[in-house]
This record gives C-alpha cells, structure tokens and sequence, in this order.
C-alpha cells in the first residue's frame, strides 16, 4: 500500500492539496474532499461522492411498488420512516388513493419520531465532531428508547419498512401509545439538558458562530432546503406548504434563524425536536379509530402518467418522482435527494475557513452519505 | 341469521368513506388554458408546445434549444427562483427524441410548482442551466452520468457517482441490471508489492 500522500501543485508556497477523507470519522460516512489549503485557511474545496453508489434508481425499475419500499429504508438510514413516506405518498397520489385517516395519523407519528431520531444522532455527532464528548450518550440514550418503539412496531429498528400503498401494514400493538406518550412527555426536559451543555457554552458557540454562514438569497440559488434553509431566516417547510397526511390539523411552528450560521442550524434542529414532541403528542391525543388500509388492488398498478410528491424529511425536502407506464413496475423512479443538493452549497460555505471549521459545516449540513450516493 | 340480515341493508345505506372505494386515479388534462402555462405562452409566444396537467401538477414541454431562455425567463419575470429537481427519463424506442428532461420549479411568493420538459435525441447537446440556477450543477452532472445526455457550456461536467473512466450510462433502459464488465478486478490476482498473504501458505482457507 502507498502512504497517504499531500499533493503540493505550487511547491514554492504555502497552497498545498490534501484529501480529506473517505475514511474518516468526521466524514459521516464516505465523503472525500479535496481541500486546496493555504497553510490552515481552505482556498478551495471540491466534494468527491460516489463511493456508495449502489443504482437504487435502477432497482427501483425492477421491483414492484410495494417492492421498492425497502431501498428506500437504506438511502437515508437514520431516516427510513420519512423515506417509506414519501416513496407511498408519491404512489397513492398517481393511483388517487385517500388513506383512512388512523393511518395517516400512524404515519405522523412514525414520521415525527424519526426526525426526532435523526436529529438526536445530528446532535451527537456533531458535538462529537466538534469535541464536545458528553452530548453522545446522553442524546443517543434517548435514541434508543424511540428505536425500541420502532421495534415493537414493526420488528425493525433501522430499515423499517413500516408503510405500504393504502395504508400501514399493522395498527399500533396495545399500550404502544402509552409508552410513546411517556418518552415524548419527559423528552423536552431531555432537550433541556442537552441545550445546557451546548447553548451557551463558550467554547461551542466559538466553534459554530460565524461559522459556515450562507445568505437566505444563497441558500435558495443554491436549493438548499429542511434545516440549512430555515436557518437562514427562510420560513419554508413542506409540511406547512403542501400539507400531506394531516399535517394541517396539527399545530407546530417552523423555528428559523436569523444569520445563517452554524449556530442558528444548531439552534433551528433543537427547536424543531421541541416542536416534533409537540406534534407527537397532538397525533396521540387525536388519534382516531378505525382501519389502517384503504381498500387497494392486490396488484399497485398506477396509471400512465407521471407525478412529483415530496415530503420534509429531517435532512431537507425529499422528493420522488414517478413516471409509470401502466405496468406493474415503476418505469423510472427518481429520488430528489436532499442531503447531495444540500452537499453542493459545502464549498460555497466553507471558502476562507480553517480546516477544523470544515468539519463542523459538514457535521451542520447533516449529511448521510446513503442518500447523496443512493 | 336473522339479525345479520336486518343489520346487513344499514350498513349498505350509510354512506362510504373515500378509502372504502376503489382509488379513482386523477386525469390527465390539456392545460393549455391552465394560468401557469398561460403565463410562459404570454411572455415566450410559440415556446409551449404542449401543456398537460395531472393531479394538479403542469408540465409544460419547450422546445429543446430554447430551455436556456425559457429558464431564465421563468426565474427573472416569474419569480421561479428555485429549482427543485432535475432529472431525466429514458424512452427508448421512442422516435421524437429518446430522452426527457425534466425541470421542476418551485416559486415562494404563491408556493405556485411547474415541470419544463424537454425532448432530446441520443448523442445532441443540451444546453445547460447552471447560468440560471447554480443548483443546477450536481443535478446535470447525475443526468449526464447516468443518461450520458451531455450538456452545452456545462462548468465541469463529470461524473459524479460512478468513477471517472466508467464504461456506460446506468439509467439507460439498454444498461443491464446485472452490471457490465468494466475491466476493474474485484479481487485482484496480483497484490500490490509488500502486502497480502501469498496464495497456499498457510491464512484463511
């Protein structure tokens, strides 16, 4: 094996090429960066993706439509439930389907549970990245509790495959609200907790103020969306926009920041955990009686057209687009990733920063790099 | 029994509820007449060539060598500031042209979304909208690695998900499933010099 090796295009100055990564913690995965520094300022970086690159759009042509559900457990792995659900919604409304309303209700709460999730590994490794050690196991502590949720509905605790076209596949088993209620009940004070550790301690916000700062007019050019939008003081969510399931009969508020730093992101994510918490337990509260399939075929079979239906997933909005051909089998299936449109803006962000702060913007653009590839 | 058949007709009468009936799938209609697609036919005359709208979504198809204009037009005088998606679908045998490429925009001001679409033959340029929307970037590099469409005035067009040097266009409807034959060994049967166990002297099996 060759040594990892610093490329040095200009040997007389200071501008050298490094390649940050694919095998490195701070990378969330197996993102490659070439950095052309200037000493410890970055002149220049240029993300290098692919390498978990598995056709899943391919795939997708060769299963049938409930058959596709799965991939998209393993696209963005901290966030399957978000996955399942647009990937359905996308189908239901080519086929025409209303969903009776226990499942959609089933849905929210899956949906908001998982962005809770997500958004609880975002915390920890962030703080991880940046150094702070602590945050992890107090954050991932709580994680646990909304896997074993997951786990008691449908088996899985990652790759949930836990919705269908029509509908859920299962109710909830018994007492399962019960024990949903009481985490969410005791997860603000969690989030308390951790915002004690974070918010105002002097070393973090020296890390993340003025970090990674991207204007609201920026962020649109460069289409990011979910978080890093907001955090730039645009009030854009889907779920307030184009409300799917019955997201307009919840109340939750969209935080937003105001300087587009590292720091709002920060802030905007603990404030959307709160607001999850709020909506997890109005669906609690409100869940109706009644089935949780509507009345579809055996065989999903869409007619010819084609359809774009997004959801807010916790990275961003991610959207699917179908194009069907009448046949039992998706004819192109392509999947609008959040994560690789919010990962182009990266070099834009990190230009004329130290290298220690291009692994906090990586860490605040909460990446996961089986989505980006697919 | 009795009771069930006195039951029976009561449950007939109360009325359904829209998941208890058979799905009605959503039309597809011309939208010529639709206001999203009247305002490009007001601004670009003879740039519409075909309107349809399904499910409440427009698609508006222009003609290829004009996307550029189209765009920028949409983006300054229609306030479509944000390019949502861009992608591109492969219709093999069909003769006007083998791919379509899809933009989708989205405005603020009314949340207001419309799809432009494109008809392109195997092997011809399209020009790119990275001068309109900066996002536009990635998006065509995935179009052009996975169609092998190419895009005219492209800032680095590259390929962003399989490796430089890579032999094809998986998304094609003639790319098999199983793979090709790229040339790269899995397992290579020479090892780098100075690492690896030697074949038959003792290690795993």
């Amino acid at each position: 094996m060759t040594s990892p090796e610093v490329v040095r295009p200009f040997p007389d100055s200071e501008e050298m090429e490094v390649s940050f990564g694919p095998q490195h913690p701070a990378t969330h995965g197996v993102l490659r960066v070439m950095v052309k520094l200037d000493g410890e300022r970055i002149i220049d970086a240029k993300p290098i993706i692919g390498y978990l690159h598995r056709g899943t759009e391919k795939i997708f042509e060769t299963e049938t439509y409930n058959g596709t559900i799965p991939h998209t457990d393993r696209m963005d792995y901290t966030a399957a439930a978000t996955n399942n659900q647009g990937l359905v919604g996308a189908v239901e409304k080519l086929m025409g389907v209303t969903v009776p309303p226990r499942a959609a209700y089933i849905r929210m709460l899956l949906a908001e549970l998982q962005r809770l999730s997500s958004h609880i590994i975002w915390l920890g490794t962030h703080a991880l990245d940046i150094g702070a050690q602590s945050p992890f196991f107090y954050t991932f502590q709580e994680r646990e509790i909304i896997l074993d949720l997951y786990e008691e509905y449908c088996g899985a605790r990652l790759t949930l495959n836990c919705m269908r076209v029509g509908g859920q596949p299962f109710d909830l088993p018994e007492g399962w609200t019960g024990r949903c209620k009481a985490f969410v009940d005791q997860l603000p004070a969690r989030i308390a907790e951790w915002e004690r550790l974070l918010t105002n301690n002097r070393i973090w916000k020296k890390r993340t103020v003025d970090v990674g700062v991207i204007s609201a007019k920026d962020a649109i050019e460069w289409g990011l969306t979910g978080p890093p939008l907001r955090g730039s003081g645009v009030k854009w969510d889907i779920r307030k926009v184009f409300p799917y399931d019955h997201y307009n009969e919840v109340e939750f508020e969209i935080p937003i920041g105001a300087n587009g730093d590292t720091y709002d992101r920060y802030l905007v994510r603990v404030e959307e955990m709160r607001q999850s918490v709020r909506i997890v337990q109005q669906c609690l509260a409100k869940l109706p009686d009644g089935p949780v399939m509507a009345k579809v075929p055996k065989v999903i079979k869409p007619p010819k057209g084609e359809i774009y239906f997004s959801v807010e997933g916790p990275k961003g909005e991610l959207g699917y687009y179908i194009v069907s051909d009448g046949g039992t089998k998706p004819y192109r299936m392509h999947v609008r990733p959040a994560c690789f449109i919010n990962l182009q803006a990266l070099p834009e962000m990190v230009r004329g920063l130290l290298v220690a702060d291009l692994i906090a913007v990586i860490g605040t653009l909460d990446i996961v790099l089986g989505e980006i590839d697919r | 029994m009795g009771e069930q058949d006195k039951v029976a007709p009561q449950e007939q009468a109360a009325p359904k509820q829209p998941w208890e009936e058979k799905p009605v799938p959503p039309e597809l209609k011309d939208a010529r007449e639709h206001p999203l697609a009247k305002e490009i036919a007001a601004i670009l005359p003879d740039a519409v060539l075909e309107a349809f709208e399904l499910a409440g979504q427009v698609t508006v198809t222009v003609p290829r060598e004009r996307i550029v204009e189209v765009g920028r037009a949409c983006k300054d005088r229609l306030d479509y500031k944000f390019l949502v998606d861009l992608t591109a679908v492969d219709w093999k045998e069909r003769p006007e042209g083998r791919f379509d490429v899809v933009y989708w925009m989205h405005r603020f001001t009314d949340s207001a979304r419309l799809r432009l679409k494109i008809k392109v033959a195997d092997g011809v340029e399209v020009p790119s909208v990275t001068g309109v929307w900066k996002v536009a970037n990635w998006m065509e590099r995935e179009v052009f690695d996975m169609f092998g469409i190419y895009f005219a005035d492209h800032p680095n067009l590259e390929r962003i998900l399989t490796w430089e040097g890579f032999n094809g266009h998986p998304l094609r409807k003639d790319f098999p499933i199983q793979g090709i034959d790229t040339g790269a060994a899995v397992y290579p049967d020479v090892y780098p010099p100075g690492g690896g166990p030697v074949a038959g002297e003792g290690g795993e099996s």
